[in-house]
């Protein structure tokens, strides 16, 4: 049996193995060097590498990120961390309108082949401006690669899939799932951008999930099992590049879909899996497509409205039951 | 491309270079401004006559490899680092011929091959890039150093402090030159800034803060070099406060009329064009006749140079899909 770590651990050892194979890989942000970032996800990095790799800026977004952009156009593979992805709000010019730009606007005479990395999602009760899911903030700007891991051997692969690109990758890291625990990956593990993974086989409903949602997406697939539903689970791994092959494919063996998305429903990434599905599978529906969203509020504080407002599994379970009886 | 480009770089080192350079600089902008009137230049451009022997000086000052990021109004700056006139006017009526081949347009310039990484539209934002690229520069020490030209109306931007003190703490190979051309846009900077001398804010990043005069190429230059070379020794950034003035108006739909009177009469008695000819004169390196000749000679390639651009291909449409990620 496969050694197990945890999914906090696979980003320091995905970082750490990056950092071993490629002498221009260096990380910035904020508490990462010593104190092993607020969420540990950079633990031990500081003392295998040490201070010019691994290194501590003031409280700067709009500087971390601008300067990972500098260097990445001239020699230097940066793996940047904003510390919530709320923060991204405060550098967004350099995630919207500077790196994803670039390359298209200088014809491809410019490449800024970096990561940044950002711990996102709800369910922990930080308040409404530490707890967005905003992955769909990045869908919106054709140009960056999104990536939202959900299990430890996939945070490895896709980190090194991501250090390795030459185009801007943004990275999703869940904090509801750093304690989560799998697999850890064999060496060399690398997981292409852009291949979704089929997480569950079934063949009566597509569940089409990302990180937070996929083990939701399991454990109600479960429920279902055991009143002999057989439901697939998709997990997206990426947005951009987004693997709709692979949707498609189960929902022509099962006829049905559902969508599981922590992003708000309005503007939430599900809105352009849905899109294509309708577009180009219409054909292969036998009921609507349903969406289980978060709903379009800030997020509440108590934990009782934050459940409320974020998807749990029994909503996706009253979801697939409702879809299933379409 | 390169070698045309590197040439022209070389020639601003001649007696005459910066003279010549500049008086280019000074023609393709009224090129730009009539093909405008005539309808061949779309959305707005940015023209910075008046402010030649700023981005003259500096590129005069830095080396091939060195890094430089500028600003939309950065004709000048593509033009002095070695970009020819067909390859910028090319790009500001979105030609094949133009540096990014129609991609980018007036406000995105770019030559990495003589240090032009690129020029930006969005105020401020090159400043963290230079940043970025002096970081690269002391993580793999190549002993590049990177220049930011920013205006006095960036210097109120969050990015400006960031950068700053970024680039202090860490003693990187940076040199931030302001143009201050005394009005953002249709502000006139006493409305917008508490200091008269932006090269004071030096000072609350414990470095080296200098008012240059920026009508005057050679002190431009020597301010630069001895700035560069202060980075290049580790002695970290300096901030250089070019004082300037644009003849025209913000963009090409602003006349300028906020100005007060006999303000642009007072500066154009300070033309740089002007001083560089008085003294290549007194000190008898060309006569008056021989700097004429060369005014109508490069005037004469200019207009040359802005019909091949106006005669090239429009890019392909296929060209609009390739480069948005490698
Ligand atoms: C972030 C941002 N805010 C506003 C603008 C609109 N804008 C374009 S140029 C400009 C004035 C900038 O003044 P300054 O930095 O002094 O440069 P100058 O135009 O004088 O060269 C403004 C406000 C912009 N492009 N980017
Ligand atoms: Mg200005």
């Amino acid at each position: 049996m496969a050694d197990v770590i945890t999914y906090r651990e696979a980003v320091s050892e995905g970082i750490a193995r990056e950092m071993r194979r490629d002498p221009s890989v260096v990380c910035l942000g904020e508490d990462i060097g010593a104190a092993g970032g607020v969420f540990k996800t950079t633990a031990g990095l500081f003392a295998e590498f040490g201070p010019d790799r691994i290194k501590d800026t003031p409280i700067s977004e709009q500087a971390i990120v601008g300067m990972a952009m500098g260097a990445a156009m001239t020699g230097v593979r940066p793996v940047a961390e904003i510390m919530f992805s709320d923060f991204l709000a405060c550098c967004w010019d350099y995630l919207a309108n500077e790196i994803p730009k670039m390359r298209y606007m200088t014809g491809g005479q410019v490449k800024v082949p970096l990561v940044v990395r950002t711990a996102n999602g709800g369910g922990l009760g930080f308040g409404a401006q530490h707890s967005q899911s905003v992955e769909n903030w990045a869908l919106a700007v054709p140009g960056l690669k999104v990536v939202a891991p959900a299990t430890p051997a996939d945070v490895i692969g896709l980190l090194a899939a991501a250090i390795r690109s030459d185009d801007p990758v943004l990275f999703f890291e869940h904090k509801g799932l750093f304690a989560s625990k799998g697999e850890t990956a064999p060496d060399g593990h690398l997981v292409p951008l852009g291949q979704a993974a089929v997480a569950r086989a079934g063949s009566d409903v597509t569940i089409v999930a990302l990180a937070s949602t996929v083990p939701l997406a399991l454990a109600a697939a479960d429920e279902l099992a055991e009143g002999g539903v057989a439901a697939e689970v998709v997990d997206l791994r990426c947005l951009v590049p987004l693997d709709m092959a692979t949707v498609l494919a189960s929902v022509g063996k099962t006829s049905r879909l559902l969508i599981v998305e922590e992003n708000p429903y309005q503007g939430g990434w599900g809105g352009t899996v849905a899109s294509v599905v309708a577009d180009e599978g219409f054909e292969l529906l036998d009921a609507p497509i349903r969406r289980v969203a978060a709903e379009c509020v800030p997020l509440p504080f108590a934990d009782v409205l934050e459940d409320q407002v974020i998807p749990t599994t029994a909503k996706v379970v009253a979801a697939l039951r409702s879809l299933l009886a379409y | 491309m390169t070698g045309e480009r590197r040439e022209r770089r070389a020639q601003l080192a001649t007696p005459l270079g910066p003279f010549e350079r500049m008086a280019e600089i000074r023609a393709v902008e009224e090129h730009i401004q009539l093909l405008f009137n005539e309808g061949h230049v779309r959305g707005s451009t940015h023209l910075s006559n008046g402010q030649e022997a700023v981005a003259v000086g500096v590129a005069a000052a830095a080396r091939l490899t060195d890094v430089v990021t500028c600003t939309y109004r950065g004709h000048g700056q593509a033009l002095a680092l070695g970009l020819t006139a067909k390859e910028v006017i090319g790009e500001i009526v979105g030609r094949t011929v133009g540096c990014a081949g129609g991609l980018g347009g007036s406000m995105h310039l770019v030559g990495p091959d003589v240090g032009l990484w690129p020029t930006f539209a969005i105020v401020g934002a090159g400043l963290p890039v230079a940043v970025g690229a002096a970081l690269a520069s002391q993580v793999n020490r190549s002993g590049r150093a990177a220049i930011a030209v920013f205006g006095d109306g960036a210097a109120n931007i969050g990015a400006f402090h960031e950068s700053l003190n970024l680039a202090a703490i860490w003693q990187l190979p940076v040199v931030f030159v302001c143009e201050n051309n005394l009005y953002g846009e249709y502000t006139r900077i006493q409305l917008s800034t508490p200091v008269s001398d932006l090269a004071d804010r030096a000072a609350g990043y414990a470095i080296p803060g200098l008012v240059v005069d920026g009508q005057d190429v050679a002190a431009v230059t020597a301010a630069v070099s001895e700035a560069l070379e202060r980075a290049r020794a580790d002695g970290g950034p300096t901030l250089l406060e070019m004082k300037t003035y644009r003849y025209s108006g913000h963009s090409k739909s602003d006349p300028g009329s906020y100005r007060p009177a006999g303000e642009l009469d007072q500066w154009l008695r300070r033309d740089p064009i002007t001083i560089e000819a008085g003294r290549l004169i007194d000190g008898g390196t060309a006569t008056a006749e021989q700097l004429a000749a060369v005014s109508s000679r490069i005037a004469a390639e200019v207009r040359r140079a802005a019909a091949d651009a106006l005669a090239a291909p429009q890019p392909a449409v296929a060209e609009m899909l390739i480069h948005v990620h490698g």
